[in-house]
């Protein structure tokens, strides 16, 4: 559905060039959600801005359903945009019509008749979950609603794919979730192929299928977003798999724990797709003589299964605290020991 | 009771020197409105990362722009009068007013439209060009939809200050209040026709700055 192929964007500025999107190669399936993350700055605005050309690539071509929107210009990328919307982070709604009135809009611009257009719009007000908030103004409507609106107006031209500008950054973590299941029901019912960009992991998590990591204008890492939870190679990318899977006080309730049992180990055990459901602790403590004490852990949801994270301390002989050790390791579970205490 | 505060007050010329007042401000409200909106639409279109991005037309708007608005109107009336009398073919009356009126208030005008569109969130003009919309389609759907109430109130100012221009305009003999109070009240001596003028005047400019403020309160969804 989307191929880039080697993009680049340079700006010009006073201290020299600023490579905005460096050398970036893309690939987006159709029906799929497909997430960038990456710091502000990291180019990723830019990089979504090229998929409907708002941004022309410096060098490189991004081809979307079939055109080249590099290279298209005037009425026949105006028709390719009808194609390839998006929503953005402040909802970019004219505060000058009503809620109706927004959504019809892209209608209007794409010389739809006024029957018809009232049609759809009563369509669109109901799947986003509007209904009766057709005649208020965005301003009358809370940041989750302004989103639907947003969503809905995306929507209006049936577009075969919709991006996703840190649509959900500026809402509530309930809101946002909220907005993230509207992406997956429209995902899943429309078929429509969904890239967002966004700086927060719980995002990628909650709802992609799979993941580019974005630093410096470079995408350092792709995959599926189960696979790259379970084993970020960049250290960007542990970075933002710690934002979903390390609640922030846990380095803090390690460091105490070592500080109060200098015997053992505490020990990071990672699960996936199956490994969450096996009762690996009671088989622990059956085996082997040792006490296990549970420090701190977490399961999340992906789109492609969950994905667990447990935080254990091991007290006992040195050698069963070495067999304890070998025996997860022989389990679908990742093992890392912390420290020795 | 009028009679005895106001012993020299020509009731007719009164009125007719109203209405002549209204007539000069109405035509050149209507007239900086239009020329001011396009002349605004074109500073804004063309500043640089803009649609229009060009920098020379940008430039040349502007300095013109803000020579009009520079030149003080009594001197401005005098120098258009060549400009005058090929247009209207006189410089004495109501309609000489006009030209210098609508050359001196529409750079005015011009900035604050220019500076009412500048407030548009570029977000909105990034989503309406996200779904396709033509240039056109963005200057009548979004700019000026979405800067409305500034354009109205930047309207009701300009307003008043044209009211205010006809009086000086009436000086050098284009008729209304402004002339009647110099003519009939300064030169001959009778302050209560001044007065009177001064009264209508100032009932004008409230009507005025009430009816456009309701109306931009009206238009100001946000």
């Amino acid at each position: 559905m989307i191929t880039i192929k080697k993009a680049r964007k340079i700006y010009p500025s006073k201290k020299g060039e600023v490579k905005a999107v460096d050398d970036v190669n893309l690939e987006v399936k159709e029906g799929e959600i497909f997430g960038v993350i990456g710091y502000s700055g990291a180019g990723k605005s830019t990089l979504i801005r090229m998929l409907n050309g708002l941004e022309i690539p410096t060098s490189g071509s991004v081809i979307v359903a079939g055109r080249e929107v590099s290279k298209i210009k005037g009425a026949e990328l105006r028709k390719a945009r009808q194609e390839i919307s998006m929503i953005f982070q402040h909802f970019n709604l004219l505060w000058s019509r009503t809620v109706a009135d927004n959504i019809a809009f892209p209608l209007e611009i794409a010389g739809v008749p006024k029957a018809e257009r009232d049609k759809r719009v009563k369509e669109l007000i109901s799947l986003v979950g509007l209904d009766g908030r057709g005649d208020a103004y965005p301003s009358q409507l809370s940041g989750g609603q302004k989103q639907r609106v947003g969503i809905a107006r995306a929507l209006a031209n049936n577009p075969k794919v919709l991006l996703g500008d840190e649509a959900t950054s500026a809402l509530d973590p309930q809101t946002t979730d909220q907005i993230l299941d509207l992406l997956v029901d429209i995902n899943k019912r429309l078929g429509l192929t969904i890239v967002l960009i966004t700086h927060e992991m719980h995002v990628i998590r909650k709802i992609c299928h799979r993941v580019a990591v974005m630093e410096g204008g470079r995408i350092v890492e792709t995959g599926h977003v189960l696979d790259v939870f379970k084993n970020p190679q960049q250290p960007i990318t542990k970075r933002f798999v710690q934002q979903v899977t390390e609640p922030e006080e846990t380095k803090e309730t390690v460091d105490h724990l070592l500080d109060r049992y200098p015997h053992g180990r505490v020990i990071q055990l990672t699960f996936v797709g199956e490994g969450v459901e096996q009762p690996l602790i009671t088989n622990l403590i059956r085996k082997f003589e040792i006490t296990v004490t549970i420090v701190q852990g977490k399961i999340s949801q992906t789109q492609n299964g969950s994905y667990g994270i447990l935080f254990i301390h091991l007290d006992g002989e040195e050698e069963e605290l070495d067999n304890a050790i070998t025996f997860i390791g022989q389990h679908e579970v990742g093992v890392e020991v912390i420290s020795n205490g | 009771m009028a009679e005895t505060l106001f012993p020299n007050v020509n009731w007719d010329r009164m009125w007719g020197a109203t209405v002549d007042t209204l007539y000069m401000s109405a035509i050149s409200v209507v007239a900086t409105f239009l020329i001011g909106a396009i002349l605004g639409l074109l500073l804004f279109l063309t500043a640089t990362d803009n649609i229009w991005g060009n920098k020379l037309i940008h430039v040349v708007l502007s300095a013109v722009v803000n020579i009009f608005r520079s030149i003080p109107f009594i001197i401005l009336i005098v120098l258009l009068i060549p400009f005058t009398k090929i247009i209207v073919g006189s410089m004495i009356g109501k309609n000489a007013a006009l030209p210098a009126l609508i050359i001196g208030s529409a750079p005015f005008y011009a900035r604050m439209v220019e500076i009412g569109l500048r407030e548009i969130d570029k977000g909105v003009i990034e989503a309406a060009r996200s779904m396709g919309a033509k240039t056109t389609t963005i200057i009548w759907k979004v700019l000026l939809p979405e800067s409305m109430p500034a354009l109205v109130s930047g309207i009701t100012v300009t307003a008043i200050a044209l009211v205010s221009y006809t009086a000086m305009a009436g000086v050098i003999g284009a008729g209304g209040l402004g002339n009647l109070a110099y003519l009939e009240g300064f030169q001959r001596g009778r302050s209560d026709v001044t007065l009177m003028a001064t009264i209508i005047i100032l009932i004008i400019v409230f009507l005025i700055q009430i009816i456009g403020d309701s109306i931009t309160r009206k238009l100001d969804k946000r």
